[in-house]
């Protein structure tokens, strides 16, 4: 399984989509589905260089992708401050503009964009999120 | 990144391309408050060359319509099928209008 280190900067955030989209091509995966792995892993990211080391620094960003039988496993580990994920708040959709507040949207993004979203945190092994999409079955043409 | 703006009578288009991301989204942000600076609320953002949007950007184009409104209104021209379906997905592709193209936007001031 491919894995690769990224520095924790912003300005690495498209180098990052262009590894995974590599490899969700690679799983099948079509354009609507790529799109929510980018989007998925662009968020996840950004949360772990905002929030969690809470500045760009040297530290480790790395990114394993696994091509599946049947989809993408992307997981990414991070040595930030562990964080507890059922502590984000639901972000508050479908209300008046004038009422909407940005937060805990990227992690909203992770659960319904992606079949799968697992996350742990240990010393040793640091901050580990698992992420799973799955390919749509297609018909195949005889 | 780079933003070209082009102002019409009625309202202003802002053209950006590639992605837009945490990284560069401060300096969208930039130039949209530069645009309302001027005096104009009225403004379309042209996002035919526009292939990804992160949340970050979404945040960017809610503050930007906030200010506008009332009294003006931040529209979106050709947004990319991929984008449109994750702003539907969280609720938020209801606070902007969108056209299939800019003449139409901008038809619409």
């Amino acid at each position: 399984m491919p894995t690769k280190r990224f520095t924790c900067s912003l300005n690495n955030l498209e180098q990052i989509c262009d590894y995974v989209t590599h490899y969700a091509v690679q799983a099948g995966l079509n354009d609507s589905e790529v799109y929510a792995v980018q989007l998925a892993v662009d968020e996840a990211s950004t949360n772990i260089i905002e929030h969690g080391y809470g500045q760009e620094c040297p530290s480790r960003i790395d990114i394993t992708c696994d091509v599946q039988d049947d989809g993408l496993k992307v997981v990414i580990y991070d040595d930030a401050e562990p964080f507890n994920p059922e502590s984000v708040p639901e972000p508050e959709v479908n209300v008046p503009l004038e009422d909407i507040k940005p937060r805990g949207l990227g992690m909203f993004l992770m659960r319904q964009m992606m079949d799968e979203v697992n996350y742990e945190s240990n010393k040793a092994m640091g901050n580990t999120l698992t992420m799973v999409k799955h390919r749509t079955k297609r018909k195949v043409s005889k | 990144m780079d933003i070209q703006t082009t102002d019409f009578k009625r309202c202003t288009v802002l053209k950006t391309n590639g992605r837009i991301d945490g990284s560069n989204a401060p300096q969208l942000s930039q130039e949209l408050k530069a645009i309302i600076a001027n005096g104009v609320k009225n403004i379309v953002f042209d996002m035919t060359d526009v292939n990804f949007m992160a949340s970050a950007g979404w945040w960017v184009l809610i503050d930007t319509q906030k200010t506008c409104k009332p009294g003006g209104e931040l529209v979106l021209a050709n947004i990319d099928q991929g984008i449109k379906d994750s702003l539907n997905l969280v609720g938020m592709g209801s606070y902007f209008k969108t056209f299939e193209d800019v003449t139409a936007a901008v038809g619409y001031f």
